[in-house]
């Protein structure tokens, strides 16, 4: 069983990385961590108001923190859904399922490797702009101590184990968002209105996390789950938004998912 | 499994709202067969071959292939088989070598020597390393055998194999079909080309608005209509005035410089000595059986030829 999903998985990452989408995908995450770096040396303002925006000169560890921070809104919703949104989608675009679902791999196989396919490239996506983003600011800034949320100064080594814990647990809302695009791709059969829906979905969850009156759901929104992270740079480390993270998370992801298998499990694969 | 029938079909339904696709279809395959299921467009074949293979839950009845059925055993269900329906489909993106391996690892196996076999034997070798998105109708189709015996199948699902395809193409893949059934793969072959069917099938289903209206051998088909002769002559007159007074002989009519007739053999027999004693030059005397074509147009048009008589009978009373 493993290793027949294992087989699916490989492919699905071949299948990736043959394709254009996922190129975007990833040289958007590369590129805007660059592009912020180089517009924030050509100017003499800074992101104050924003975690971390009011040291980003100082070292650059601090560049992928902001970043992070900008790009939740929709940038890494967007460049997410690209490829989630269109791995189910794409198959019934090019009436291809019938080609792997007449083979020796049973439906929850195949589904089983497109979800950790989209999974693993959500996980590059992020891990990518983060350290891009390290690399980016350190040229610029150098690799110096950071300052905390707190006020505190921390190590470049320990800081740069904070930012890969927050790389870790940005990942979550944004496997959230995947998981929805999955489910969408395999509900539409349409790439552009998974795409789209999930944009949609990502910037719902951000509006209503500003909305008066949404306080008591505050912290059960996919949007504030983005914020996590914040909680690993407070001294000590506020472990409370984490650990809400991982399980607000676990639902996000596991109950699209679940909606998608079973609809992929029980679908008629017929002409589109 | 070796026993099992390849294909056991009974009361398929598939219903889509009120649209009746598939009604109560049975389809018997043995093992050795060239069957061929023939219907008109829209008459339900790529809707029961999907179901076949798994793609589409039936409404209501049983499939089995080699004995498991697709809906319990699930990919179990397909081992042994392999085809295509409504065409072959790839990833475009991806050349017709990876396309290959990806499927053969669906199948837990990588031989590349034999991905090479096959493409040479479709006569892809050369074009391997192109991207499908590139290929033509034709290398598809002939990309989409090759992709189907990576199965090494007991049994293979063609869906209109050579629809699409220039005459070339269409010989070439009639001959592979032959060729794979020569060498004792049972082939299921969707078709709405009747001499396609007439050349390469010995057993035949015919479907009709989603029912099955003949199952059965071709030449059973074939026998059952009414056979007559025909008969060429320089003195066509004076034959006719033969034929119309020979005994046994009857339905004469003129046909394109030739007479039909209606006779069992015993009394064509005694009709040629006839016409040789009566110095009546034959140059030709040939038994005409219906084709398929007449039998298949009598089958699947019949209701609505009945329907027409009937609107008009209706109108005449009225």
């Amino acid at each position: 069983m493993i290793a027949a999903v294992g087989r699916v998985y490989e492919w699905e990452l071949v299948k990736l990385l043959a394709q254009k989408r996922t190129y975007l995908g990833l040289l958007s995450a590369i590129l805007v961590p660059i592009v912020f770096v180089v517009v924030l040396v050509l100017q003499t303002g800074g992101p104050n108001d924003v975690p971390l925006g009011r040291y980003i000169r100082d070292t650059g560890l601090a560049a992928p923190f902001v970043v992070l921070f900008f790009m939740s809104i929709w940038g890494l919703p967007l460049i997410t859904a690209l490829v989630a949104g269109d791995i189910v989608a794409a198959e019934s675009h090019n009436d291809t399922l019938k080609t792997i679902l007449t083979r020796s791999r049973d439906r929850g196989q195949v589904f089983a490797g497109k979800v950790l396919a989209v999974l693993t490239y959500t996980f590059v996506v992020v891990f990518a702009l983060g350290l891009v983003g390290l690399a980016a600011g350190s040229i610029a800034w150098g690799f110096h101590p950071l300052t905390s949320l707190s006020g505190t100064k921390v190590s470049p080594g320990h800081g740069l184990v904070l930012l890969v814990a927050s790389l870790a647990v940005y990942f979550l809302p944004l496997a959230g968002i995947a998981a929805f695009g999955l489910l969408l791709s395999t509900v539409t059969r349409n790439s552009a209105a998974s795409v789209v829906g999930s944009l949609m979905f990502a910037l719902l969850m951000q509006l209503l996390g500003v909305l008066p009156g949404t306080e008591s759901i505050r912290p059960y929104l996919l949007g504030t789950q983005f914020e996590a992270w914040h909680g690993f740079l407070r001294t000590p480390a506020d472990w409370v938004p984490v650990i809400r993270a991982f399980w607000v998370c676990a639902l996000y992801i596991s109950i699209p998912v679940a909606a998608a298998y079973l609809v992929f499990l029980r679908r008629d694969v017929a002409s589109q | 499994m070796s026993d099992e029938l390849p294909v056991s079909a009974r009361g398929l339904v598939k219903l889509y709202g009120e649209l009746v696709a598939v009604d109560h279809v049975d389809l018997t395959v043995e093992k050795g067969d060239v069957f061929g299921y023939l219907g008109p467009n829209g008459a339900g074949k790529t809707t029961s071959l999907r179901m076949l293979l798994g793609l589409i839950r039936p409404t209501e009845g049983s499939i089995e292939l080699f004995g498991r059925d697709p809906q319990v055993a699930g990919a179990k269900a397909l081992e042994g088989v392999a085809g295509f329906v409504e065409g072959p489909t790839f990833y475009p993106y991806l050349t017709a070598r990876r396309n290959l391996r990806l499927l053969a690892a669906y199948d837990d196996g990588d031989s590349r020597s034999r991905i090479e076999e096959l493409l040479a034997l479709v006569e892809l070798s050369d074009r391997g390393d192109d991207k499908v998105g590139g290929y033509s109708h034709g290398m598809r189709q002939r990309l989409g055998i090759a992709a189907a015996l990576l199965r090494e199948p007991k049994l293979l699902l063609l869906d209109e194999p050579t629809t699409g395809l220039d005459p070339a193409g269409m010989r070439d893949m009639r001959d592979l079909v032959r060729r794979l059934a020569g060498e004792g793969i049972t082939v299921l072959l969707s078709s709405h080309l009747l001499t396609e069917v007439e050349e390469l099938c010995n057993r035949v289903a015919i479907i009709r608005k989603g029912r099955i209206v003949y199952e059965g051998q071709l030449q059973d088909l074939l026998s059952t209509a009414a056979t007559g002769f025909r008969l060429r002559s320089p003195e066509l007159d004076r034959a006719k005035a033969l034929l119309l007074a020979q005994p046994g002989v009857a339905e004469v009519t003129s046909v394109d410089g030739s007479l039909r007739f209606q006779a069992d053999e015993e009394a064509v027999a005694a009709l040629s000595i006839a016409l040789g004693q009566a110095r009546i030059g034959v140059t030709a005397l040939v038994p005409e059986a219906a084709s398929l074509e007449e039998l298949f147009l009598g089958m699947t048009e019949g209701e609505q030829a009945d329907g027409e008589r009937a609107a008009a009978k209706e109108e005449a009373v009225a």
